[in-house]
């Protein structure tokens, strides 16, 4: 075995995940607090107002970086589901599992945030266009997710079974990414691009993109803790769980 | 990697790759048949059966607005190509005003459009107002129409 898949072994198993994300933890927690005031403030406050929606567009600071996340984590879960079918490692199951509230979470804000918007500005709550729709088949498997692996005795089992679903389900993510270039829909097309100039003022483009990383920094921080309950949880029984329950304190 | 892995590594991936396939299939196959909103040239062209309902999409006119007795109001619909006059009864959002991307449902009567409920289309754009307020009056100075900036929605 070379170093690397020594490495991948060592931090793959569940004391030192245990340990390690511990450790990282707060600092994640704390980075993404500061981050997200810092670009709640600059998007709040310091953007300029836009010149058809004044202040209404403001949205788009909770919005889109939650409509990023709720793809972005369903990529990050399919991943760790695809490495818990192959090659059977507990870590990677407990991640997907984690991953599943998080994005569910992300997606919720989404869809309500785009509601809210979308009233007064397109005039209605809700319509069946591509977009909207993809985003809620996508609410729907995070949820399926969820369902299936509290469904099953058996933590392993369920996780894998979960993971299957979830692994199919990432056939939505680019549907949901390309739905307002591939067909007619209410929802306006993507203003922030990766390729090619954005169709958003640099004032109001930086708040985004640190509300992005706030959310990103918030999302690891969140699936670390999660999995480390997960991981305590589903170690019970083993010396490393109860030497550190002792440790802290806890009942054994 | 394990025979065993190896062998679950392979079955995945069929799985995955079938879905991908089923899914690509579907998305091209619904690109033909779904569509959320009619132009106003398709419909002169006759591509919509009669008495259904339908969405119909474009630009409102300039100078096409007319407001009648409490909510009604008329306007007229265009994409460039074809005109259809729209009437419609009701609250209407935020965003509408002429030269607009506008979404309205509802049915043909005759030769009009008579809608149950008007959308108003939101672009990508994202400008500042004083940055907004600028560029119009640069546009002016200069006589560019005014939908030259912006990319087409449709």
């Amino acid at each position: 075995m070379n170093t690397l898949t020594l490495w991948f072994h060592k931090i793959g198993s569940p004391p030192t995940f245990y340990r390690l994300a511990g450790r990282f933890t707060p600092w994640l927690f704390a980075l993404a607090a500061l981050t997200g005031l810092v670009g709640l403030y600059g998007g709040l406050v310091l953007a300029p107002a836009d010149y058809q929606q004044s202040d209404a567009y403001r949205i788009i600071f909770i919005h889109v970086p939650s409509a990023w996340m709720s793809l972005f984590i369903y990529f990050v879960m399919a991943v760790n589901a695809f490495i818990a079918l192959v090659w059977r490692i507990k870590l990677s199951e407990t991640l997907a599992m984690c991953c599943a509230p998080i994005g569910a979470a992300f997606t919720a804000i989404t869809l309500a945030t785009g509601s809210i918007w979308g009233k007064p500005m397109w005039g209605t709550w809700w319509t069946w266009d591509a977009r909207l729709t993809s985003e809620l088949v996508l609410l729907f498997l995070y949820v399926g997710v969820i369902g299936l692996y509290h469904a099953i005795e058996d933590r392993r089992q369920a996780a894998r079974a979960a993971s299957f679903l979830a692994l199919v389900g990432i056939v939505n993510v680019p549907i949901v990414h390309f739905s307002v270039k591939w067909w007619n829909t209410l929802h306006q097309g993507s203003t922030v691009r990766l390729l090619g100039p954005s169709a958003i003022d640099a004032s109001m483009l930086w708040p985004l993109l640190l509300m992005a990383l706030a959310t990103k920094l918030w999302f690891l921080g969140s699936l670390f803790a999660r999995a480390r309950a997960s991981l305590l949880e589903l170690e019970a029984g083993k010396d490393w769980a109860r030497e550190e329950a002792l440790r802290t304190g806890a009942a054994p | 990697m394990t025979p065993t892995r190896k062998r679950r590594l392979v079955a995945i991936s069929m799985i995955l790759f079938a879905v991908g396939v089923a899914t690509t299939l579907t998305v091209f196959a619904l690109q033909q048949n779904m569509t959320y909103l009619y132009t106003p040239s398709e419909i002169l062209a006759g591509k919509v059966p009669a008495d259904a309902r339908f969405r119909i999409g474009g630009m409102v006119k300039d100078k096409s607005i007319e407001r009648g007795h409490s909510l009604t109001v008329a306007f007229v619909v265009t994409d460039g190509d074809g005109d259809m006059r729209v009437e419609y009864e009701g609250i209407l959002p935020d965003l509408f005003r002429e030269k607009q991307s506008v979404i309205a449902t509802g049915s043909m009567q005759g030769d009009r459009f008579v809608a149950t409920e008007v959308l108003a289309k939101h672009d990508e754009n994202y400008i500042p107002r004083d940055v907004a307020e600028a560029m119009g009056k640069a546009h002016q100075k200069h006589n560019v129409p005014e939908d030259a900036a912006k990319p087409s929605t449709y």
